[in-house]
């Protein structure tokens, strides 16, 4: 079976080829009706554009609520944001997605009207979010809980309160820990974002479902879609690679990817 | 049109080409000696065909072909013919008709050319409509007051292309918003997420009897594209097709057609009790009046 | 404004539409677990025999699984086996195999941490004794390796449980799809989701309060 690329310089409409394949993608010149390429990196915008947002609130709600999953017990307070953290992670990830996508989109709205007023985007990508959120909260309070008891005991001794000690003895060696599979669950989420087509973003998998309907190319097209995807999921895993190897202090976390049998 | 999200039927012909059988008629063969048949069916497409619940179907098409089952099992002097029900997707149907799993397809499947090279098309008994579902109170009429509007259809439609060739056509602009299947693009229009739903006329129907409040929808506007809906059944069988054909002819001559539309479209039908109230259009009426197994392309001609 | 109207789920819309496809999730994610775990062990062996043409398709094999969507992986598969063995299958078949084939990689990756959580004193002391590389995998390290991994294992099977309702896209019957049927035939959408919601997350629910019993259970203390 021989591939033919040659769909992606099919305009949308009638099929017929396009007069700028290519030099419309470097904005040298612009087709007159948008071609199948044109469609795909727009498609492939969304999924960014979601998939980044949704990061941005999975990484800053995770790791607040696997931190405050760790907190001593010290009154009323600190055991009722011990609650509210286990609480959130089990909501969240005991889900499938797909249905809290929908939860968000059709559910949610209904009973919190200003939620409506938002993007279907923005919906998913809180969707995602805390989604994500509930699993980088596990491996943050693993993290934590990783360190040897003796950091927290040597804070609390030099008279460190508990937001200080997190602040500057647990938090910046328990975040470096987590590096690893923070990466992979950021993976993961670019991966989710997939689950944003039923919800009407023209994200990428919307483009498969839609295209490959129109041209009858499927195996073309999802070749594409795919090949974007783990150019996406590599791109995230290189810059966590980078920011885990910048952080790195020498001596403490090794990582090891030695075979340990020889 | 019919939705098939993902079509990868293309890849199986390359290797059924070579399982063309050249005895009479394969599939009559198989029935007499096994005595029974696979019927494909939907799960979920009110009226023409879907379940009512555990492992039973029935539909507007799931019926007409029982009858012609039985006019072949007559054919074929066998006292019983067992029929087991195989549920289909828009993605597996016709790869499923191709390799043998299934001897008759009683879905919502649009006969067209591209799919005529893969499988073969009893004559049709139902033309689809492709429409326009607004709120009731909304004041639309026609496409054209959708202009800016928000307007849903279902991903892996034909209706998608359709819309976008109208907005090129008339220099409008749609704000289209897609559901990932018939139901949730009716939920669209149900939440107020969208003014309008473009798509067959069957399914809007079904989705509106369906709904909470049916008198709070109503289908509007111009015929926006037609095409055929018909039985599939296997390709390179002529003689199981003309004994479908035959009975078809026979329940038409019978005068039955106007009482199961009536049955299906205009009457309360199971799970739970709702009326379609699809009214029978002329375009269908004529399939009934001159049977032919003619692909959409050609209706699009007119 | 919405009101929700659940009288029209009773016991018989439960054992007509949704029980098929919850039988479907749970038989798919026995096998899927039991499968990958069994192909996931071969390749996280591959991986650590430090030979390169051992090594190197297991990390492409494992690299690829991980950095696709797996509603791709079961469009692909769906794609692609009826290719290799000529003649289509059935969406349920095809979801099995893409869930083996898709969980081997992530198994093996905790199969991997497993045998790299046990000392390496230990391999080292089993080599000094003469063991060969099978009978020290064997005897030695995947035993330990195992009782440390079961926790991670369990949690991934509840993960993979979930994912099960992404098959929706080949169209093969789950329980999430049970709970669309359901709502689509009766008209109630917003009821349906709202009750696989709730169904999912008291199955997962009670499933990781098992694992957090079973870690405290079998946690080798050092």
């Amino acid at each position: 079976m021989a591939l033919d690329l040659g769909v992606f310089c099919k305009n949308t409409l009638d099929g017929e080829v396009v007069e700028h394949c290519f030099s419309a993608v470097f904005g040298l010149a612009q087709n007159a009706d948008p071609s199948y390429l044109d469609w795909l990196l727009k498609a492939w915008g969304w999924t960014l554009a979601v998939a980044g947002l949704g990061l941005t609130i999975a990484l800053i709600l995770g790791a607040v609520m696997g931190t405050l999953r760790t907190l001593p017990d010290g009154g009323r307070l600190s055991r009722w944001l011990v609650r509210l953290s286990t609480a959130w992670v089990e909501l969240f990830r005991n889900i499938p997605i797909l249905v809290q996508v929908f939860l968000w989109y059709h559910v949610i709205p209904a009973f919190v009207l200003p939620l409506k007023a938002l993007p279907s985007y923005w919906l998913v990508s809180i969707a995602l979010g805390f989604f994500t959120s509930a699993r980088i909260a596990e491996q943050v309070r693993a993290g934590i809980q990783a360190l040897p008891s003796g950091q927290r005991m040597a804070a609390t001794a030099l008279g460190l309160t508990t937001s200080q000690s997190y602040r500057y003895v647990i938090l910046p060696m328990a975040l470096r820990i987590v590096m690893p599979p923070l990466t992979s669950e950021s993976m993961n989420l670019i991966k989710n974002s997939s689950v944003a087509f039923a919800v009407s973003v023209p994200e990428l998998t919307l483009f498969a479902m839609q295209a490959q309907e129109e041209t009858s190319h499927g195996v073309e097209i999802y070749l594409a879609v795919t090949l974007l995807y783990a150019a996406s999921a590599f791109a995230v895993n290189r810059v966590m690679a980078a920011i885990e190897k910048r952080t790195r202090i020498p001596g403490f976390i090794a990582a090891s990817n030695d075979a340990v049998v020889h | 049109m019919k939705t098939h999200l993902l079509r990868f039927s293309l890849l199986f012909v390359g290797f059924t080409a070579a399982q063309t059988l050249y005895a009479a008629s394969p599939t009559l063969d198989k029935i007499k000696s096994s005595g029974a048949i696979t019927m494909g069916v939907r799960e979920s497409s009110i009226p023409m065909s879907y379940t009512t619940g555990d492992s039973r179907f029935d539909g507007y098409h799931v019926e007409i072909c029982r009858m012609i089952l039985g006019d072949i099992k007559d054919k074929l002097k066998l006292g019983t013919l067992r029929i087991n029900y195989q549920p289909v997707t828009s993605q597996n149907r016709v790869p499923l008709m191709q390799n043998g799993t299934i001897d008759i397809e009683c879905g919502t499947t649009t006969n067209n050319v591209a799919r005529a090279k893969d499988v073969g098309f009893a004559n049709t008994l139902y033309v689809e409509e492709v429409r326009i579902a607004v709120k009731a109170n909304s004041g639309i009429n026609s496409i054209s007051q959708l202009a800016g509007k928000k307007v849903a259809t279902t991903t892996g439609t034909t209706s998608v292309q359709l819309l976008r060739k109208h907005e090129k056509a008339n220099g409008v602009n749609f704000d289209e918003v897609f559901g990932k299947d018939h139901a949730d693009s009716f939920l669209l229009l149900e939440s107020g997420r969208a003014d309008a739903f473009v798509m067959d006329g069957s399914i809007l129907a079904g989705n509106i009897a369906n709904s909470k409040n049916p008198k709070d929808y109503k289908i509007v506007g111009e015929v926006l594209s037609t095409e055929p809906i018909a039985i599939m059944v296997p390709k390179n069988d002529p003689e199981f097709k003309a004994a479908v054909n035959e009975a078809i002819a026979k329940i038409v001559k019978n005068g039955n057609m106007p009482k199961l539309w009536n049955k299906w479209f205009l009457s309360p039908i199971p799970p739970k009790n709702i009326v379609v109230g699809l009214e029978l259009s002329p375009a269908t009426k004529n399939a009934w009046a001159n049977p032919n197994d003619k692909p959409a392309e050609d209706y699009q001609k007119k | 404004m919405l009101s929700l109207d659940l009288s029209f789920y009773n016991w018989e819309l439960f054992t007509s539409y949704i029980l098929k496809g919850l039988l479907f999730s749970v038989q798919l994610t026995v096998i899927a677990t039991l499968g990958g775990i069994v192909f996931g062990t071969f390749l996280a062996l591959m991986r650590l025999s430090g030979k390169p043409t051992l090594v190197y398709p297991a990390t492409f094999y494992i690299n690829t699984m991980r950095s696709i969507p797996l509603v791709m992986v079961i469009l692909w598969f769906f794609l692609l086996i009826p290719m290799l063995i000529g003649r289509p299958i059935g969406a349920d078949l095809s979801a099995t195999i893409t869930f083996i084939a898709f969980e081997a990689a992530f198994f093996s990756e905790i199969v991997r941490a497993g045998i790299q959580s046990v000392p390496k004193g230990q391999a080292y002391a089993a080599e000094a004794l003469g063991m060969t590389y099978g009978q020290n995998m064997r005897l030695i390290i995947l035993p330990q390796a195992f009782r440390n991994m079961i926790p991670v294992f369990m949690t991934q099977t509840i993960i993979l449980f979930q994912d099960t309702s992404l098959v929706y896209a080949i169209g093969a019957y789950d329980l999430l799809k049970g709970f669309e049927i359901a709502g689509k035939n009766y008209g109630r959408p917003i009821e349906t989701y709202i009750l696989a919601a709730f169904t999912y997350f008291i199955i997962c629910f009670s499933l990781s309060k098992v694992v957090r019993k079973i870690h405290t259970k079998v946690a080798i203390i050092r």
